[in-house]
């Protein structure tokens, strides 16, 4: 770390003001980042992070306040005046067209007119240099998650940035991957780039960064020196009050309720994953996680479990690759699934969970019509919407929905007040298999609390849960079993009371090299023969 | 920021903003703006043509109201907009986008037109309801092509149904110059007259209505039932507004394709026979003037309602007759009631976008903000 | 049948496919900014009125032509205000676009059905133009048909090597990645909505002045339709656009010289045939959704909203 007290700090922000229609979403921030300095900005979901580092980078305007760049007051009008002032950002979601190559993707992000095929030898080199190794001319959408990291740094790292913006890196990495960025963070912060991390994990931050802001509720809510904290007292700022961690009472798990033998699916998505010989059993009374960085198959099990996706259309006999509560179910639709005893949580809560357009009632009849237990809300192909108001007035009193009632529309809630009714809505239906993906993505803090008790308490009622989850903290904290999805393959489940973070890491790049420091990646295993 | 785009917020200071809830008012409001800004561009194109903008506006809009007969005709060309706009909201409202109910309309007419003149005699009093039968049947086929093709090969809705109004429209003009003229029709490109069973009873004297009209009204009342407390239409709006969800749910995609569809299609085919076995009589090359078209902009003027649709198929009927009359009485050419059409469909999305967003003007504050901190 | 008989066919053929190469690359230019506007049959009857009323009221083909291009453009604008600006629903604003149109042109052209208009003429090289075989087939057209093989020229090296390709391309695949990096993306798609305008104009224009030189209610007969099918034939691909025009030039042309050639099918058969044609075709290309997944603009008909 170098700052140096002659030079001006690099970027401050003062006031600065954000207002949305239902949110004020940064409220008077001020922040200050110094030459040669890795900043983390702290804060839970919602907290206004992301919004501010898009002022910074010229997406978004704010409606007040002074951004002073290098001592200078500065007006960033798009993400080209920011670019052109020295800022670069790597996006949480990246930035980068699936269908364009790696050179295409950089040659339309830089300022100075110049061809994607003289782009090639400066990107190399610039690669080489910082040990971050992509090839020009691949298209985007056959890499890992993580190569894709590396191209938006290389293309952030060609226009020689002095303040460089990375918003949630870790969230797609591997363990490994992480230590290896990093190394090139630190590298970089040594040579005099500012670096503006943007992360809820405690633990990262404490290992790499130099000093930090944290926002709650669109407000600042303090400044540290990570170093000098503990977990405790950063969550304590970032959240306001002590977290109170889940707890699983040992108990004996029950019939195997949810089966999977040798599951393959190929997918119809040409950028989908296939999945290959995946087996799986999960009991009455147990929570099983499967870990793994996004874009692994994830999507493509959840929709085979859900009955989105078929199996055994071609070959009937493979039907029996997915059983549920005893019976062969790959054929059958996922209102058919219901009827057996399966709760589904999808990732996508508004538009897949439930229908933006639609009110907290009528949103009760989408599953709840052909839910297992008879919930009389169809009567001879009727709508009964007094049966249906009532189950989700009850959902919304038992899961304590923050909203104006059993008639809002389901778009107006926040992400933490849906999510907590849609899973209230599948336990209301009293399932006996629950899938959940991704249970507390994007949610508040006390959202993520209820939700996860919620899940605890249909386990101790014998309910077999399987939970997708890219949080690993989450899954250590809820499930009785984990394993590890890399690749479209799934490891075998390992008691999480005796697995570590770095088992699942190793895992998690165990059968191929997908994270951020391999050589090469093959899109598929191939059978070599010797 | 580059100059095109402040050239653009120079024009057009505003910003859209998304209302937290969507507007209950706007979206009743916004065909009433629509009617009333067709309205106003009507007197500005009066005028244009150097007609008395008063005088015009009382001949296409007033007149065609004036007597029973008019108020008869108003229904009677509200009856096959209001059947094939029923049908095609339904449709619109699940995401499928049949928009050849034209064609559809012109089976149904050819298939109910069949019975008539083969059976027609022999069927005696049961001639009628036969027809009705094959009139829907044949909408219902030909809408079938486009289903099939979408939920087998995933073909575009959009495109086939289209092209196979213009296939339509070439069956109906061989088989009327071909096999089903009129041998003793001095050669003119038309059928036999229906017998006089086959013609639909009128409904008042002194009328040309027929009992399609309340037929389209039941239509309609059932649409209603349909679309807003059976399970069948619930799925159908869902998979309209979320497919996704409508996916997670287990509503098959494929019945919700082949559903909208066969609807469609069957109450373009009752329409398509109504006019036949109605004000025309028998088959000629020309059974429509556009209804299955104007049908698209009824539907979406009537807020995909059914009750809406009846509302507004009244007012394109009138615009209709509107421009027959300005025809005949202001010498104006008839093809201004197309005009009308199209500008109301367009005010209509325009004003429609205000139930979800509203107006605000940019406000230049990184602008001001720089000016403070120098 | 000898060889001197095809020259003529070849020759309609190229004739008739010119209308539809500008529509479809026009509308190609359009979709993939990722806007797609179902108006094209719309544009290209309002393009045609005004080409024909400005060379009835001037006899110069040039302005006639010009003024095509500008009422199409205008209508198109419309379409990208109402889209782009305000939100509105593609397929519902693209529709109305069409109907209105339709009901614009016949509105417009009222006074002038049955008039004669000079045709546009054909190029006449002294010397080459006579040249047998090669001449007849290949070198005598109107300047039209040249300026579409130019233009089909132009469009591959835009959308392939130029930058501002690229980044037309990219507004079309991810509007909202396009955005975070800093394109001005309702800019972008309001210069391909008015391109693809523009081009429907002349399209229609050629339908008034070259092809058929007169003005019809509803000439196009849905050429406009057949050119939105073409571009999904054509999986966005210019070079596929201009098989597949020619292939369709053929098809129309088919039907004129089937019965000349002693085929006995009612002419109303011959007429359907395009049409029967493009559903057939769409089938073809359709049938697998990788092909279509995989070519597709991605945002293809989804609205943007910079701050939404």
């Amino acid at each position: 770390m170098t700052t140096d007290a002659a030079l001006p700090p690099r970027l401050q922000l003062r006031g600065i003001t954000k207002r949305y229609p239902a949110v004020l979403a940064n409220d008077h921030i001020d922040l200050t980042v110094g030459v040669g300095e890795i900043h983390a900005l702290l804060g839970e979901n919602g907290a206004g992070k992301s919004t501010l580092m898009k002022i910074v980078y010229g997406v978004t305007r704010p409606d007040e306040g002074i951004i002073v760049w290098e001592g200078k007051a500065v007006s960033i009008a798009s993400p080209a005046e920011a670019r052109r002032l020295g800022i670069g950002m790597v996006f949480q979601h990246f930035s980068l067209f699936e269908t364009l190559t790696v050179a295409e993707n950089i040659a339309l992000a830089m300022d100075e007119k110049i061809k994607p095929a003289l782009l090639a030898p400066r990107i190399r080199e610039v690669s080489e240099k910082y040990g971050l190794p992509v090839d020009p001319n691949r298209l985007t959408h056959s890499m890992s998650v993580g190569e894709r990291q590396r191209v938006e740094i290389v293309r952030c790292l060609l226009q020689s940035p002095r303040l460089l913006i990375m918003d949630e890196p870790t969230s797609v990495l591997t363990p490994q991957s992480v230590l290896k960025l990093f190394e090139t963070l630190r590298r970089l912060a040594s040579e005099g780039v500012s670096i503006l991390y943007i992360s809820h994990k405690l633990d990262e931050i404490r290992a790499l960064c130099d000093t930090a802001t944290v926002l709650r509720g669109g407000r600042l809510s303090g400044t540290a020196v990570p170093r000098d904290e503990s977990n405790a007292s950063l969550a304590r700022l970032m959240v306001g009050s002590d977290l109170t961690a889940c707890q699983l009472q040992p108990r004996e798990p029950g019939e195997i309720e949810l089966e999977l033998t040798n599951l393959s699916l190929t997918t119809r998505d040409p950028f989908g994953t296939r999945l290959q010989d995946l087996n799986l059993r999960v009991r009455g009374g147990e929570i099983v996680g499967i870990a793994g960085v996004s874009g692994n198959g994830q999507k493509e099990l959840l929709a085979a479990l859900s009955g989105e996706t078929l199996v055994g259309e071609i070959n009937r006999s493979h039907a029996g690759m997915i059983r549920l509560c005893g019976q062969p179910a790959g054929l059958l639709n996922p209102a058919q699934r219901r009827g057996l005893g399966l709760g589904f949580v999808p990732e996508e809560r508004l538009g897949r969970g439930a229908v933006p357009a639609m009110t907290l009632a009528e949103n009760a009849l989408l599953t709840g019509a052909s839910g297992g237990s008879s919930t009389g809300m169809l009567r001879y192909g009727m709508v009964q919407q007094k049966a249906a108001r009532a189950f989700a007035k009850a959902t919304i009193e038992q899961f304590k929905v923050k909203c104006g009632g059993e008639s809002s529309i389901a778009s107006s809630l926040s992400g933490g007040n849906l999510q907590k009714f849609i899973v209230g809505r599948e336990t209301r239906l009293k399932p006996k298999v629950m899938v959940v993906a991704q249970p507390t993505w994007g949610v508040d803090v006390g959202a993520a609390l209820l939700i996860r008790q919620a899940l605890i308490d249909l386990r101790d009622q014998g309910v077999a849960l399987l939970v997708i989850s890219e949080e690993l903290d989450e899954l250590f904290m809820i499930c009785d079993r984990i394993a590890v999805i890399n690749q479209g393959r799934l490891s075998p489940t390992m008691p999480s009371a005796e697995l570590t973070i770095e088992q699942i890491g190793v895992l998690m790049s165990a059968t191929s090299m997908a994270g951020h420091a391999d050589e090469t990646v093959t899109g598929e295993p191939v059978d070599v023969a010797a | 920021m580059s100059l095109p785009s402040q050239l653009l917020q120079t024009l057009w200071p505003f910003r859209l903003e998304k209302r937290p809830e969507p507007s209950s008012t706007m979206r009743l409001a916004s065909p009433l703006i629509a009617a009333t800004a067709m309205a106003l561009t009507g007197l500005i194109v009066f005028l244009i043509l150097g007609k008395d903008p008063v005088t015009a506006f009382q001949v296409f809009f007033l007149k065609p109201l004036s007597t029973t007969y008019d108020l008869g005709e108003l229904a009677l060309k509200a009856t096959p907009l209001m059947l094939c706009a029923l049908g095609l909201a339904l449709g619109f409202r699940a995401n499928v986008w049949n928009i050849g109910a034209e064609g559809q309309l012109t089976l149904g007419a050819i298939a109910g037109s069949g019975i008539a003149l083969f059976w027609g005699e022999a069927l005696g009093s049961f001639a009628l309801p036969v027809m009705m039968i094959a009139g829907a049947l044949g909408g219902m086929a030909w809408a079938a092509i486009p289903a099939f093709l979408r939920t087998r090969f995933h073909t575009n809705e959009i495109l086939v149904s289209l092209m196979l109004v213009y296939i339509a429209q070439q069956l109906l003009g061989y088989l009327v110059h071909g096999p089903w003229r009129d041998p003793d029709g001095n050669n003119f490109p038309q059928s036999k007259v229906f017998v006089e069973n086959a013609i639909l009873p009128m409904l008042v004297e002194g009328t040309r209505v027929t009992a399609a009209f309340i037929v389209a009204l039941l239509l309609a009342v059932a649409s209603w039932v349909f679309s807003t407390k059976t399970f069948a239409g619930y799925r159908m709006l869902v998979a309209g507004l979320a497919p996704q969800a409508a996916a997670y749910a287990g509503f098959s995609e494929r019945r919700n394709i082949w559903l909208a569809l066969l609807i469609g299609g069957g109450m373009a085919g009752l329409a398509g026979i109504s006019e036949v076995a109605g004000p025309i009589g028998l088959l000629q090359p020309v059974v429509s003037p556009g209804y299955g078209f104007a049908a698209i902009i009824v539907a979406f003027v009537g807020r995909l309602h059914p009750f809406g649709i009846v509302l507004a198929s009244l007012l394109m009927s009138l615009l209709y007759l509107g421009g027959e009359a300005a025809q005949i009485d202001l010498q104006l050419p008839s093809s201004i009631t197309g005009l009308f059409q199209g500008s109301l469909l367009f005010y209509l999305l325009a004003a429609d976008l205000f139930i979800t967003f509203r107006l605000r003007r940019i406000r230049r504050e990184s602008r001001a903000v720089a000016g403070v901190a120098s | 049948m000898n060889f001197e008989h095809l020259i003529p066919i070849f020759v309609s053929t190229v004739v008739a496919a010119t209308p539809l190469i500008y529509a479809a690359l026009g509308e190609l230019v359009t979709e993939r900014a990722g806007v797609l506007n179902l108006g094209v049959e719309g544009m290209m009857l309002v393009g045609a009125v005004a080409a024909f009323a400005a060379g009835i009221a001037t006899g110069s083909l040039v302005l006639a032509f010009l003024a095509g291009m500008l009422a199409a453009t205008a209508v198109s604008l419309l379409f990208a205000f109402l889209t782009l600006s305000l939100q509105t629903n593609q397929v519902a604003t693209g529709l109305a676009l069409t109907l209105f149109g339709v009901g614009l042109s016949a509105f417009i052209g009222r006074g002038y059905s049955g008039m004669p208009i000079e045709r546009v003429p054909r190029l006449d090289i002294p010397g080459i133009s006579d040249l047998p075989v090669i001449g007849p087939l290949l070198l005598n057209y109107d300047a039209l048909v040249y300026l579409s093989i130019a233009l089909y020229f132009a469009l591959s090296w835009f959308l392939n090597h130029s930058r501002a390709g690229l980044r037309l391309r990219a507004t079309g695949e991810s509007p909202t990645v396009a955005h975070a990096i800093g394109e001005p993306v309702i800019v972008i798609r309001y210069l391909a909505v008015m391109f693809g305008g523009a081009m429907s104009g002349i399209a229609g224009a050629y339908l008034s002045t070259a092809l058929t030189p007169m003005w019809v209610e509803g000439m196009s007969a849905g050429r406009g339709w057949i050119a939105l099918a073409l571009v999904v034939f054509a999986t966005w691909k210019p070079l596929r656009v201009m098989l597949g025009a020619y292939l369709f030039g053929g098809v129309t042309v088919m039907q004129l010289y089937a019965q000349g050639f002693g085929v006995d099918v009612p002419s109303e058969f011959l007429s359907m045939l395009p049409y029967a044609a493009t559903i057939v075709v769409l089938v073809i290309i359709c049938r697998d959704p990788k092909t279509i997944l995989l070519n597709q603009p991605a945002s293809l008909g989804k609205s943007f909203h910079p701050d939404a």
